[in-house]
């Protein structure tokens, strides 16, 4: 006899992709069961040992806004964290930090076990369950290799980099996933049989080191932030401030390169042994050496991977060069001169979708109330998939109950960005999210996460009322404040043009508000103080949102007028069963494309690869009629 | 609403008797229903197999009765490989308004309908054949009615606006480019010096820019002509000016109601310059332009205008009236025509000068005798073809359309340079910079926005 088992969702992964999904469903009240290849695997960082960074930690803040619990875990496992971009304005600040990874694991693993409605299991997933024929699949639960069956109203397949995967340095192969773990090998079968179209990709990772072996007076310290800003919106910097384990950074060299150029046919990127894609923007060291060949050092950052762990992370080498290669050719960067790795860097392979297989729900359009997130889709990265994850989780459990799905636009969230990307265009390597891929980054902000999306957090059921009501309020404050410093003027007296010449400001020459002198580039909030005794006392996340309002008004408002724009082709919508062959004047490929990925709104098609602002005005003026 | 993919066919000739005429069908069947009226002389060959890009002498018949109607060429060019991308053949008829519109009418009962206004072009456009600016150059082909006009259109057409506004383009996204990545990588890449650079590149695009927009005037002119008005006091002798004028044009081209105005335009040549004189209802009735059509609306007028002719009575002392006149139109181009010098003349040059308080051109003239129009002629010449109007002048923008998104990238691009200025950090440059680069998109049809089509394609002619 097998085990046969019902629950509302199951959830298949247990990466950062499954944990936010998992949690979103069975914080939504769902019966909600989450399977792991491995249970020491939870939350697993196989590769780098940080959270965010540019745009990624946009994305970690909105999951927090969403009422995800990336941000909250990250605060309580940081080892490290900085704002980035700091010099740079607000929109392309971001914040990273750098996690203990076993803590982050440990952490992630207690929180889903104390959620209610949630049940965790070692198992892997090798079949779905499937009914219906070809024009109207729907999904009914999974096999476990032990046979068991589950049954579901919705499952979520969070699968990684797991499918098929095989891990290759040198001429050595193994069909695992990362780190050693488990790879699933039927899974990948079972979804070509509904006719969803799969991609192979590739990523790498670099070694691990010693740092007991490492000489760190060679090397620059790259310390944390003193004041620190927390992911979670929950949070107050002081109530999170520890004492912070610093980065390390160093350079490759000449000689580092001669090692791999000597060694170029030994890599199996270079050999022909892996054909599968990787990502341009996250290279292995190879490709850098030989791309770009008139470089004279590439960057090098030692990273803890952990407080109680001597093991450390060598950024941006990874690398797929045989074992003795990787030997020589750390053992050239300054300050690793005796170093020992304690493990290899490697590539690795994987299946994963084609991500235009699915609703921008996140719903595979061929199979009804099957979901999938992250590096399942195509993507890469712990944040990408934790912000699918979240979406995900939301939208199975809507879906369920019969509402509609939350879909963030691209002038909403990053969060909506990238899973506008990944389900209309089609990507041929890992995803990852970028600020250059934000059309309207100067809204999407990580310190206006919270006001962008708290709403819907809320609307949802994921965050509560008390969170709710105190970003009311705090939005009440920034409206006031704003208001008020529009409104007070100030003359040209003595007193202000002493104040003005103080600052190196320019003498008044008639009055004007306070929010006019704060848009001096010389002055801003604090540094009128002086100038407008009347002011309340206000915290700092209030003052920021403030201070940013009037000062990047102009920017603010022409923005403004670009998501006007952007909304008005955005909101039309292509009707669900239209026919490309009934729309004559399309050009094939167009044709082609639009029948193969099926957009939701005209917005949608534009930004299909192939499909030219002709084939768009055909396509209107289909719809119109 | 019409269907977007009908076979269409039009008389694209022109509806002029001339030497042959020339009907375009266009669509999915527009072979089958041509081969219903048209039938190869060399009798074994069924014209239905006819190869794309080939010609066949046919008799054009009507088949009901077995009539002929005409002979000529039937040449097919199948799609995509056509003018509209579609399936496309052209009759050459014998010519005759009344033969060619007696196989249009053929056609339309087999299964054509009549195209409509533009319709070929926008066809051409839908199915990514040409871009937007060669659309707009066909339009002005068809609408040239002179030589300059064509030859500006048809290098449009050529896509040398096109090729410009893309290299433009380059360039702007060339260095949003590599802010974003620097934006995104702030550990790997560095934005020192970026912002000096930046703001060469801005300036020297602004400077194209700029170049394209103040073409749009001289394009303009070429195209519609120079807009005209006669001003003066009642009785000054407008009216006999503009008599005067359109007996002396070489050829009065049409009463023109325009587009956006309500008055009625006079179009004629003068002297090779093309002029659209501005017909206000009061030159001819009231003799008064002010009164009659009242000052907000005279003022109107005289704002669009190209050119002022100011008639000035000679024979009268300049009153306060004339102060009024020569207030309004002291900035635009101004002819001054002292009329009636057949009389005695109570008027100088030097008081005239004072009225505009800088050296204007004066014409001495009688209207009633036809004098100094040799000399209006000249004068006219020199002001609109200082060497400036001549064919090897740079590319000209001559729509309106083009010229606003140009204006748009050009006031995006100067808020780059502002920011630049300001010192504002660098990632909000890419605001202004993506905008400029949308704005430029749009003026060759790049960048998708859903008024456009209709914009564009609203006003063209039947017929291409």
């Amino acid at each position: 006899m097998v085990v046969k088992e019902t629950y509302d969702v199951i959830v298949v992964g247990a990466g950062h992709a499954g944990c936010e999904a998992a949690l979103a469903s069975s914080r939504l009240g769902l019966n909600t069961i989450m399977f792991t290849v491995s249970m020491s695997s939870i939350a697993f960082m196989p590769c780098n040992p940080h959270i965010g960074g540019s745009s990624k930690g946009h994305l970690v803040r909105e999951i927090d806004a969403l009422g995800g619990e990336m941000g909250k875990n990250i605060d309580k496992t940081y080892l490290q964290s900085r704002m980035l971009n700091k010099s740079k304005g607000p929109a392309v600040h971001s914040l990273r930090a750098q996690a203990d990874k076993e803590r982050y694991s440990e952490e992630m693993r207690r929180t889903l076990q104390h959620t209610d409605n949630l049940t965790l299991r070692q198992g892997e997933v090798k079949e779905l369950i499937i009914d219906g024929d070809e024009s109207n699949y729907s999904i009914k639960g999974v096999i476990l290799t032990s046979n068991a069956e589950y049954y579901a109203d919705a499952v979520i397949l969070c699968t990684g980099t797991y499918l098929n995967a095989r891990c290759v340095y040198g001429d050595v192969s193994e069909n695992t996933g990362p780190n050693g773990l488990k790879a699933a090998n039927f899974l990948t079968d079972s979804l070509l049989k509904y006719g969803i179209k799969m991609n192979r990709f590739k990523t790498g990772t670099p070694a691990r080191i010693d740092g007991r072996t490492v000489d760190f007076s060679k090397m620059e310290e790259q310390p944390g932030d003193e004041m620190v800003v927390p992911f979670s919106f929950d949070n107050i910097g002081k109530d999170i401030s520890r004492e912070q384990i610093s980065c390390w950074l160093t350079y490759t060299n000449e000689e580092t390169h001669k090692i791999i150029r000597d060694n170029i046919d030994r890599s199996p990127l270079y050999n022909g042994d892996i054909e599968s894609t990787g990502p341009r923007y996250c290279p292995s060291i190879e490709s850098k050496v030989m791309t770009f060949a008139d470089k004279e050092r590439h960057h090098v950052f030692i990273e803890p991977e952990g407080e109680f762990t001597t093991e450390m992370y060598v950024g941006d080498m990874s690398s797929s060069l045989p074992e003795d290669v990787q030997f020589q050719m750390y053992r050239t960067v300054p300050g690793l001169e005796n170093v020992k790795i304690t493990r290899n860097a490697y590539a690795i392979e994987y299946d994963c979708i084609a991500g235009t297989e699915l609703k921008a729900s996140l719903e595979f359009k061929r199979i009804k109330n099957l979901f999938s997130a992250g590096q399942f889709n195509g993507s890469s990265g712990y944040e990408e998939a934790a912000a699918q994850g979240i979406i995900a989780g939301i939208n199975a459990a809507r879906k369920i109950k019969g509402l509609e799905p939350v879909v963030l636009k691209r002038s909403e969230a990053y969060i909506g960005v990238l899973i506008d990307d990944l389900v209309t265009k089609e990507t041929n390597e890992p995803y990852r999210m970028m600020t250059s891929r934000a059309e309207y980054r100067l809204f999407l902000r990580q310190d206006n996460a919270d006001i962008r999306l708290s709403k819907i957090g809320h609307e949802v059921g994921l965050i509560d009322d008390d969170r709710y009501n105190a970003l009311l309020d705090k939005e009440a404050k920034i409206e006031a404040e704003v208001n008020r410093l529009k409104n007070v003027m100030v003359g040209a007296n003595k007193n202000m043009q002493d104040f003005l010449a103080s600052k190196n400001s320019s003498p008044l020459k008639t009055a004007c508000s306070l929010a006019d002198l704060m848009k001096r580039p010389e002055l801003d909030y604090d540094s009128i103080a002086p100038i407008d005794p009347d002011r309340e006392k206000l915290s700092d996340v209030v003052k920021e949102q403030v201070y940013i309002n009037i000062k990047y008004e102009g920017y603010i408002e022409r923005q403004s007028k670009q998501i006007k724009h952007f909304l008005k082709m955005e909101n039309k919508k292509i009707p669900v069963d239209i026919d490309y062959d009934d729309v004559e004047s399309l050009r094939i490929e167009a044709r082609e494309k639009l029948k193969a990925i099926r957009p939701e709104t005209l917005g949608m098609a534009s930004r299909i690869q192939g499909v030219s602002p002709a084939d768009c005005a055909v396509l209107e003026v289909y719809i119109r009629r | 609403m019409i269907k977007e993919n009908d076979t269409i066919a039009a008389i694209c000739s022109g509806l002029t008797n001339s030497g042959i005429s020339i009907i375009r069908v266009s669509g999915e069947d527009a072979l089958k229903v041509v081969v219903k009226i048209a039938f190869a002389k060399r009798e074994d060959f069924d014209l239905i197999n006819t190869k794309t890009y080939t010609a066949h002498l046919c008799k054009i018949v009507d088949p009901k009765d077995g009539t002929l109607i005409d002979e000529g060429l039937v040449l097919y060019m199948k799609g995509p490989k056509s003018y509209t991308g579609e399936d496309v053949v052209e009759l050459q008829l014998h010519g005759g308004v009344f033969v060619a519109n007696k196989v249009l009418n053929l056609l339309l009962k087999y299964g054509c309908r009549l195209a409509e206004p533009g319709e070929y072009t926008k066809r051409a456009f839908l199915n990514g054949k040409i871009d937007m600016a060669m659309a707009e150059a066909v339009m002005n082909v068809i609408q040239a009615d002179n030589d300059r006009a064509l030859n500006i259109s048809i290098r449009q057409l050529d896509g040398e606006l096109s090729d410009k506004i893309r290299n433009l383009r380059e360039r702007i996204i060339h260095e949003n480019a590599y802010l974003e990545y620097a934006l995104d990588d702030p550990e790997h890449v560095s934005l020192d010096g970026f912002k000096d650079k930046l703001l060469l590149i801005v300036d020297d695009v602004l400077v194209e820019i700029k170049c394209l927009i103040d073409s749009y005037n001289e394009g303009r002119i070429v195209n519609e002509g120079v807009r005209t008005v006669i001003v003066g006091k009642p009785n000054a002798g407008k009216s006999s000016l503009l008599n005067v004028l359109l007996k002396e044009e070489r050829a009065i081209v049409t009463d023109v109601a325009g587009t956006t105005r309500d008055t009625l335009e006079e179009k004629a040549v003068i002297g090779g310059v093309p002029l659209n004189i501005v017909d206000t209802a009061g030159i001819r009735d009231t003799d008064d332009v002010v009164e009659s059509i009242g000052v907000d609306k005279a003022k109107n007028e005289i704002d669009k205008a190209d050119l002022i002719i100011y008639v000035v009575d000679g024979s009268v002392k300049l009153s306060e009236e004339d102060r009024e006149i020569a207030e309004f139109i002291k900035n635009k181009n101004v002819i001054v025509i002292l009329n009636k010098c057949d009389l005695d003349l109570q008027v100088t040059f030097d008081d005239i000068k004072m009225l505009f308080d800088k050296d204007i051109s004066i014409i001495e003239s009688s209207m009633k005798d036809n004098e100094g129009i040799d000399e209006f002629i000249k004068v006219l010449k020199d002001m609109f073809f200082k060497g400036e109007i001549d064919t090897n002048h740079d590319i000209i923008i001559a729509n309106e359309r083009q010229k606003d998104a140009l204006i748009r990238s050009f006031d995006s691009l100067t808020n780059v340079k502002d920011s630049i200025n300001a010192d504002v950090s660098e990632d909000f440059y890419t605001i202004d910079l993506l905008e400029a680069y949308e704005a430029l998109g749009d003026v060759i049809g790049e960048s998708y926005s859903d008024d456009l089509l209709d914009k564009v394609f609203s006003d063209f002619c039947v017929g291409k």
